[in-house]
């Protein structure tokens, strides 16, 4: 049940090797937690986080995909009991056709629930629907001593709730969890695009009130022009659809859902073949394909928002050096950050092909929760050398605009970075020692940015 | 991001040893231990990577004192984990002496070949420890074939390089990677008033080739990188024909 392995986050830089052992109850968690040796242990869902949350290296890493039951869901009540290795997809699939659905979805659905907890996930719709923590009912979670021990968000261990919330797998091992469902009538989306000429167009456009009524927001913006056409973008917001706005075909079968894998990229890819150029041509192609305004249009999942979920392993494509991926966010009223650091990225020899920029809505209690209000922006390097100074740059623009890093991202900053966006993080920290005094969970990114001792 | 964040470089004021703590840190501010005997040399070292924005410890290491080096590994190591290890020292000595005088033979067999295994050995227990981390082990592209004018020397770089070679397979399984780095004549105190050999160098740009060879995982290389099919012609080279080449 054990054996050695290397291990690396989805943008493939820094592996790393452990012991890797693949549980299948909850009470073999326990056992392996409480035998866990002096370099410790860390859960690993699907690993699509990009840097080192889940991984450790020379200590025990949980391969927590073994634990994972089908779905126990209350068709009345949409209350669905779920193992943490079970993925949102496989969530979604058993959901769906007895009309319930997830209510925040990633921009991927191969990540576990133990994942979707331990980085509180945000999705499209986090300005109406919050973080994936916002629809956790309760939870039971291995700690340190081995016990396990079930969480709920205001019971007596609420603290220990909101400190496993976004605590990236510090605090102790999801094993399971109970979320709260929400109806659906169908598995479409009504959609409106809109393209804009640069960035000012897009912010105005979603601060004139209008995102309020779209369930789901986010835009593509481009980085790789300079000049006018800076931050030009296409915006896509829609709501899941009702049955009414259905064609006929489609209300004959509206919980009807199929995402084909098309095709799984083979590990060939030179280092390179995402340079400027190329990612330039796509930005320009991406921008041109896409309406200048159209509305109403119907679409699954996939088509809106997980169009990446058709390929597996893309990562691939950045070759062996890898990617990084780098997200912020900046609080609102502070746009000309936001544009300066569109500017700076226009002007540097690093480009970026896929850049997302979302409105953020009200963030919850959990003191390491990334979301917060503001604007929040996703944009993907290919490995290059000056790319870490150049972060370090970037770091300082959003950090002294008052903003903060996504840990689930993460790959690069430094500890003190870190804590510069999360004034809480004492707070948490306290939380996390008392159940853990011994530091038994550990992962290389908190050995990275100190986030235990 | 292969990007170390903490380094230790054993051999604190080697030239080679610093300018590649230098091309690292001009990337990232990083925490750097430098081992070496206690030293005005070993401070200036200090001040001048604490100007980079790197936070500088120095251990007391001196390679001839075999039996502390367990104990300079594990205080280099206190202070977390290491990311990458810097072999870097060693000796040059004065050539003839070092085939005629048994103790400068034996000071420099146990500087640049015995030291470098005990320190090899350490280094390796810990970094299968961490489950991570690199090693690099300067070698030289002297300990290749064997020359009239240097062999001592070559043949403790040649004892070094085989140590390290191996030491590269035994701890693959484990994720830690070794770069066995083979110089050409390099620029520096240690070779002054020597005759520069044909493909000459400087730290610097011997820096950058460990630098791109640590990122990229490679496990052997030259510097510059000409010298290796250089190297290989020469080994190949009859006797005859290499004893009469200059140098
Ligand atoms: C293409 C792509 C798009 C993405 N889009 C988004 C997005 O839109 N919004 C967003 O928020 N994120 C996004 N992400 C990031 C992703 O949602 C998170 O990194 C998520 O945590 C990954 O889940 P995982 O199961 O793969 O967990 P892993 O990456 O394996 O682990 C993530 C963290 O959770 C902890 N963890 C995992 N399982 C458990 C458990 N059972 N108990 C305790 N701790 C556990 C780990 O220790 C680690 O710290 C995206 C990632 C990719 C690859």
């Amino acid at each position: 049940m054990a054996h050695t392995g290397s291990l690396s986050g989805w943008g493939r830089t820094a592996p790393s090797t452990a012991r890797i052992v693949t549980p299948r109850t909850a009470a073999e968690v326990a056992a392996v937690v409480t035998a866990a040796g002096p370099r410790g242990i860390i859960a690993r869902g699907l690993g699509r986080s990009y840097g080192d949350p889940a991984q450790n290296a020379g200590g025990t890493v949980l391969d927590m995909t073994g634990l994972a039951a089908p779905p126990a869901i209350d068709a009345d009540t949409g209350v669905a009991v779920v193992d943490g290795g079970v993925s949102l997809d496989t969530l979604m699939r058993a959901a769906l056709p007895l009309g319930w659905w997830v209510p925040v979805l990633p921009g991927t659905r191969q990540v576990t629930v133990g994942g979707a907890f331990g980085a509180d996930v945000h999705g499209k719709n986090h300005h109406t629907k919050g973080s994936f923590g916002n629809h956790v009912l309760a939870m039971d979670v291995v700690t340190a001593d081995g016990s396990i021990r079930t969480l709920t968000p205001d019971g007596p261990e609420a603290e220990l709730f909101w400190t496993t919330v976004g605590g990236m797998g510090l605090t102790g091992v999801i094993v399971r969890a109970t979320v709260q469902l929400q109806r659906t009538e169908s598995a479409y989306f009504v959609v409106d695009t809109d393209r804009t000429r640069d960035l000012d167009e897009l912010l105005e456009l979603l601060t004139d009130g209008s995102d309020d009524t779209y369930d789901y927001s986010a835009a593509w913006f481009d980085t790789t022009t300079t000049g006018a056409k800076l931050g030009r973008a296409v915006l896509t917001r829609g709501s899941l659809a009702t049955l009414d706005q259905l064609s006929p075909t489609q209300r004959r079968d509206p919980l009807k859902f199929d995402a084909p894998q098309l095709l799984t990229f083979p590990d060939v890819f030179p280092n390179g073949l995402a340079n400027p150029a190329t990612l330039r041509a796509f930005s320009e192609l991406w921008y041109h394909t896409k309406p200048r305004r159209d509305r109403g249009a119907i679409q699954n999942i996939t088509a809106f928002y997980q169009v990446l979920d058709l390929f597996g392993d893309w990562n691939r494509v950045y070759g062996s050096r890898g990617f990084l991926q780098y997200q912020f966010l900046v609080p609102f009223g502070e746009e000309a950050t936001l544009r300066r650091i569109a500017e700076r990225i226009a002007a540097s020899r690093h480009s970026s092909g896929l850049n997302v920029l979302k409105r953020f809505g009200a963030g919850n209690q959990a003191p390491l929760s990334f979301p917060q209000p503001g604007w929040t922006v996703t944009v993907d390097f290919p490995i290059a050398s000056g790319l870490h100074r150049f972060c370090d740059e970037l770091d300082e623009l959003v950090l002294y605009a008052g903003g903060r890093l996504y840990l689930a991202k993460e790959s690069r900053t430094t500890g003190a970075n870190f804590r510069r966006g999360y004034p809480r993080f004492d707070e948490w920290r306290k939380v996390r020692d008392a159940t853990d005094p011994e530091g038994v969970f550990v992962s290389d990114m908190a050995r990275r940015l100190g986030l235990t001792s | 991001m292969g990007n170390p964040q903490s380094v230790l470089l054993l051999g604190g004021t080697s030239e080679i040893g610093l300018a590649v703590v230098e091309a690292f840190a001009n990337d990232r501010p990083m925490r750097v231990v430098l081992a070496g005997r206690p030293s005005a040399r070993l401070d200036e070292a200090k001040v001048r990577v604490e100007k980079l924005g790197c936070a500088v410890e120095t251990v007391d290491f001196d390679a001839r004192a075999l039996d502390t080096h367990a104990d300079v590994i594990r205080k280099a190591f206190a202070g977390g984990d290491v990311d990458v290890a810097i072999v870097a020292f060693g000796l040059l000595g004065d050539a003839e002496k070092a085939w005629t005088e048994v103790d400068a033979a034996v000071e420099l067999a146990t500087v640049n070949y015995t030291a470098a295994v005990a320190v090899g050995v350490g280094l390796g227990e810990r970094m299968r420890e961490q489950g991570h981390g690199a090693i690099v082990a300067m070698s030289s592209v002297a300990g290749e074939r064997p020359r009239r004018s240097n062999f001592v020397y070559g043949s403790t770089k040649a004892g070094l390089d085989a140590f390290y070679t191996g030491l590269t397979e035994a701890l693959r399984p484990d994720g830690v990677g070794v770069t066995v780095v083979r110089p050409g004549f390099v620029h520096s105190r240690m070779t002054e008033g020597h005759t520069p050999a044909p493909f000459s160098t400087t730290p610097e740009a011997v820096a950058a080739v460990v630098v791109d060879a640590v990122r990229n995982r490679q496990e052997q290389v030259w510097a510059p990188k000409p010298l290796r099919a250089v190297m290989s012609v020469l080994r190949h080279l009859p006797r005859p024909v290499f004893r009469r080449l200059p140098g």
